[in-house]
């Protein structure tokens, strides 16, 4: 398999990160490089094989439904890159 | 061409627990911005998700009522997309294993029930706002709502009219807010719909090209977007042009349907299981408990409705619209032991009166017990209906009883043989022209007598009894 | 003073041969002479260090001490820290101050012990040579032309080099062990679900697992008592009795059999390290332990396994950095989507980037099955492996890496390279099992290395009792660094 600079650009853009023309060309070798090593998988078989998406194989807990936090806006919005009157602001978000 | 409408619709209730789906904050509409938000739901580095018990009892419920099959095992995924008001960059919710599969609901259009089948239901967080007044041409964002649990519901393509779907919308609300699960406040936002909107040429069995009207708060909107969608579609086809799939949204304002902008680049949005959250079981004893917590469920007290009062399914289902009418009828009627005379009042006259005033049956200021004294004094005799709607204003603009009004204004109904007698020979006196049109045959005459007897007796003379002593006296 | 541990540290407290302030501004001093050099702390404040110290003292005198109060420590910086600039090791989170303090912090403010600054790290923990820290590389004390091991490079290094006595650190593929062996320092990871993952900035959820780095496994069991504990914020934390980790650690190896997995001695494994491993091997045996000869047959297949899952996990979890609520925002853009791509290109690094475009390239649309689902099924016959090997042994033994620290730089160029290094060390973070590294020789450049020690899970004791006996028997965790 090998990806091209196409393929390149379309996960960059779904991933939301810049890249120059040149990186796309450096950034696709060391790709092509990481993914030569994670084909070597599809040589085994791995048919009525289980995928385990966890360590342990337990269920999940779940917790009462009760209000359990307080306001603590001016503490978070004092880290924001750019807020006003309670709100976060980004560049205008188009629908 | 004749086309044929095809109709799906997903709906997003939001859950009425008191906290979020995977936090502590509150869940509490109208707070003041980003004050009901807390790390968890801002998506603080290092903060993890835990959920809500009730969310899932809350789906259990709804899975129960649609009679579908609970998974005990589902998994919550991500669903990856960067937006602002998405903090985390992905939304939790389930793909794989919903925790609702299958199920149905009845819909009555006319006098045609239908049934539309239910894909799935799966839980899932709802993102927060952006609002889009102008900070200085930026977006402010709010994240209050970011977390509050959804239940989004997927049904077949199984509507064939814009009636059907908001037949189905209307169902499936009534049944959300009788569970209690959803507190129906459609103007917050707590029950929001999607829908998928193709059409074909009649009798072509492949589905249509959709396009998909995103969030839709109310049924008027509904109908108004379905119908604006479907005619353009309609016109686009035989205008030789193709349809593309596509999001749209709709405008109350202009009443059209437009292309989401941001929407234009493929989705791709890469779900997997969530690695923050472990499968979520359900137990057999859960699912016992929550269906030993099931209420009668609106088809059902629907069907028993009409069983049991002789009510027409029309009137059963209009009786059933939400569980506090459903509740309304039953106490007035149980203490009238009149259903068929409080179903009619219900459907009739205070239907229209709420409806002026914008209320449901809540804000009626009738009690059932004193809406079932006035059905109990017509179903005696003892009001005619005309005299029963004067006593009927009286109830909506006081406090008392039936009876009392009755007694206060002197309504009673006069059925004394010898008065009505008396009136009677009164009126036959003196309308010589009239007995003379009746006894050549004009039977419209003794209705104007009758008129006379009642004015006479201001309108208290029982009707039939005054009918039935004019014809002996006329005959005699 | 300088080489005492943790275990002295706290006995000369309660004894009152010294206060927390005096011991607190010890290791500041020590901390401001040698940090130029080394770069192994992010972010030291003196001022909010002694404030706590004597806040430990006052404790002490009001007589509520515990067992490690006024006991300094520092933290891997991704460990949030209310008050503290939790960076991650990233430009992303330079501006950072947390507003919150993560479980294991918790923990350790419960216990009295006194925070001395936070640690150096590979960017968002991704790495295995400390080099894709935003705040530069660290040095390893032992030689600072060589790489202190990542992505905990900074928690090992202040560790050996008697910075701080001990230093929490996580390993999501080997973080806690690779740096713990290059440095020269005793670490343990434990089983997946023991440390709370709340308030741990996450790079791989399924994997990562917070731990430390101590001179001794003693100190480790100390300190696993402290930071361990059922936290109902981590849907994944393990709800089990409370346990002392140090209840074994007195327990004779008479009987003790140790696996050796004979693909962790197979090509690759350079004879440097065979022989420290062979050495340690010899030592255990000598003190009645019994060797057993072990498979993990997909050993290999953990380096295409964990370098789908880890990064796919990745590429989700810092998608919050979106510079809309907090961090890095880039100075000028055209729009919304522009505000993302260049606050997100500047915000991270080249490893993070990558690994990024890996995670979100095996999750798209037509790939998912072949990559991540196939990974999936690969993680459970490795964890099946290790079920089979611990039928027939107690721990396994290997080694951590290949080699000892290689040279600062050398494999700049080279990500497949560096991720073949980390292959004894993937599979137990996709197990989800517990493992160490203990110092156990040196190569001839005078760099040490360590021996991997892996239990069953939850059998941190057992392994904290293995190897406590190794180190009653050898005095390679005593040796430090000349600086």
């Amino acid at each position: 398999m090998s990806l091209t600079q196409q393929d390149v650009a379309r996960i960059a853009k779904l991933a939301r990160i810049a890249v120059t023309e040149q990186e796309i060309t450096a950034v696709g070798q060391q790709l092509n490089d990481i993914f030569g090593l994670i084909e070597k998988m599809q040589a085994v078989n791995t048919d009525h094989v289980e995928p385990m998406a966890h360590p342990q194989d337990a269920s999940l807990r779940l917790r009462a439904d009760a209000v359990a936090e307080s306001n603590r806006r001016d503490d978070f919005m004092a880290l924001a890159p750019q807020a006003e009157a309670g709100l976060f602001l980004v560049p205008k978000v188009i629908e | 061409m004749k086309w044929e409408v095809v109709i799906g619709l997903e709906v997003h209730v939001q859950l009425s627990t008191v906290s979020k789906i995977f936090s502590g904050a509150s869940t509490a509409f109208g707070a003041e911005p980003n004050t009901q938000a807390c790390n968890v739901d801002l998506a603080y580095p290092g903060v993890l998700p835990v959920l809500n018990e009730a969310a899932v009892d809350k789906a259990i419920h709804l899975g129960l009522a649609l009679g579908a099959k609970i998974n005990q095992k589902n998994v919550f995924a991500r669903k990856n997309y960067f937006y602002p008001d998405l903090p985390k960059g992905y939304q939790i919710s389930q793909m794989d294993l919903p925790v609702v599969e299958g199920g149905q609901i009845a819909i009555l259009v006319g006098d045609e029930e239908k049934i539309i089948r239910v894909t799935r239901a799966h839980m899932e967080e709802d993102a927060g706002k952006s609002l889009h007044e102008d900070f200085h041409g930026l977006s402010g964002i709010d994240l209050n709502r970011a977390g509050t649990p959804l239940l989004e519901i997927v049904s077949e393509p199984d509507m064939r009219s814009v009636d059907e779907a908001v037949a189905y919308a209307k169902a499936l609300y009534t049944l959300v807010t009788w569970l209690g699960i959803c507190d129906g406040n459609m103007q917050e936002g707590s029950f929001r719909m999607d829908v998928n909107v193709s059409v074909r040429p009649q009798g072509q069995e492949a589905f249509g090209t959709r396009r998909e009207i995103k969030n839709l708060n109310s049924f008027r909107f509904l109908e108004q977007a379905a119908k604006y969608e479907i005619q353009w579609q309609i016109d686009t086809l035989e205008e030789g042009g193709k349809i593309q799939q596509a999001t749209v949204l709709f405008d109350p304002d202009t009443g059209e349907t437009r292309m989401m902008r941001s929407k234009e680049d493929a989705h791709d949005y890469r779900y997997f299981p969530d690695p923050d959250l472990l499968p979520v079981r359900i137990s057999d004893a859960w699912i016992a408990r929550a269906q030993s917590e099931m209420p009668e469920l609106p088809g059902q007290m629907k069907a028993r409705f009409a069983a049991e009062y002789g009510l027409s399914a029309y009137d059963a289902a209009l009786l059933t619209a939400s569980l506090a009418q459903a509740r309304y009828f039953e106490a007035a009627a149980k203490a009238s032991g009149q259903g068929k005379l409080v179903a009619n009042w219900i459907n009739g006259d205070i239907a229209a009166r709420l409806n002026r005033d914008g209320g449901d049956i809540l804000a009626c200021p009738i009690s059932p017990e004193r809406l079932a004294g006035l059905v109990a004094r017509i179903a005696d005799n003892t009001l005619s209906s005309k005299l029963a709607k004067q006593v009927f204003e009286a109830l909506w603009e006081s406090d008392l009883s039936a009876d009392a009004i009755i007694e206060r204004d002197g309504l009673k109904q006069v059925s004394d043989v010898g008065a009505i007698e008396k009136m009677v020979e009164e009126a036959i006196a003196a309308n010589p022209k009239a007995v003379e049109e009746f006894r050549s045959g004009k039977e419209k005459a003794l209705n104007a007598l009758a008129g006379q007897v009642m004015k006479a007796s201001k309108g208290k003379a029982n009707p039939a009894q005054v009918l039935e002593i004019l014809k002996n006296k006329l005959a005699g | 003073m300088i080489n005492a541990t943790l275990k002295a540290l706290s006995q000369q407290l309660a004894a009152g041969a010294v206060s927390s302030e005096e011991l607190a501004r010890h290791y500041l001093d020590r901390i401001d002479a040698l940090n130029p050099v080394l770069n192994a702390f992010i972010t030291v404040d003196r001022d909010k260090t002694l404030l706590d110290a004597r806040a430990a003292d006052a404790r002490r005198a009001a007589g509520n001490a515990g067992p490690l109060t006024g006991v300094p420590l520092a933290h891997k910086d991704l460990f949030c820290q209310q008050g503290w600039k939790t960076s991650c090791g990233s430009r992303m989170l330079d501006n950072f101050v947390s507003p919150y303090d993560a479980h294991v912090v918790e923990q350790c403010k419960a216990a009295g012990m006194v925070t001395l600054g936070r640690t150096n790290m590979d960017e968002f923990a991704m790495g295995s040579s400390n080099e894709n820290s935003w705040y530069g590389p660290v040095k390893n004390p032992w030689d600072i032309q060589a790489i202190p091991g990542g992505s905990s490079g900074g928690s090992a290094a202040a560790v050996a080099a008697r910075l701080t006595p001990v230093a929490t650190a996580t390993d999501t593929g080997g973080s806690i062990r690779q740096p713990a062996s290059h440095c020269g320092v005793t670490g343990l990871k434990p089983t997946y679900g023991v440390v709370s993952r709340y308030g741990m900035v996450a790079f791989a959820s399924s994997l990562d697992q917070g731990g430390m780095m101590a001179q001794t496994a003693e100190d480790c069991a100390l300190m696993l008592n402290v930071m361990a504990g059922f936290d109902k914020r981590d849907s994944t934390s393990v709800e089990r009795a409370a346990e002392d980790y140090a209840r074994d650690l007195t327990r004779p190896l008479a009987g003790l059999k140790v696996g050796l997995p004979r693909e962790y001695f197979a090509e690759g494994l350079s004879p440097e390290v065979a022989r420290v491993v062979e050495t340690a091997v010899a030592a255990l045996k000598k003190q009645g332990a019994a060797v057993v000869d072990v498979s993990l047959p997909n050993t290999a297949l953990s380096i295409p396994s964990y370098y789908v899952i880890a990064p796919a996990e990745a590429s989700s979890n810092l998608s919050r950095y979106d510079g809309v609520r907090y961090g890095h925002r880039a100075a000028g853009y055209t729009d919304l989507i522009d505000m993302y791509e260049k606050t997100r290109a500047e915000g991270f690094g080249a490893e993070v980037k990558r690994r990024i475009m890996v995670g979100t390239y095996v999750l798209s649309h037509g790939y998912y099955d072949a990559y991540y689902i196939k990974a999936q099924k690969i993680r459970r016959l490795i964890a099946n492996d290790f079920v089979e090997a611990f039928k027939s042994c107690d721990v396994i033994l290997g080694p951590v890496a290949p080699t000892a620290a290689f040279d600062l730089g050398s494999m700049n160029n080279d990500p497949v390279e560096m991720y073949l290094s980390d292959i004894y060390t993937l599979s137990v973070n996709l197990a989800g099992l517990p493992g160490m590294s203990v110092p156990a020789g040196f190569a001839a450049n005078g760099r040490p290395i360590g021996l991997q020690l892996i239990g069953n899970y939850f059998g941190e004791a057992r392994l904290l009792n293995v190897a406590h006996q190794f180190q009653l028997a050898t005095d390679w965790h005593t040796r430090a660094p000349a600086l």
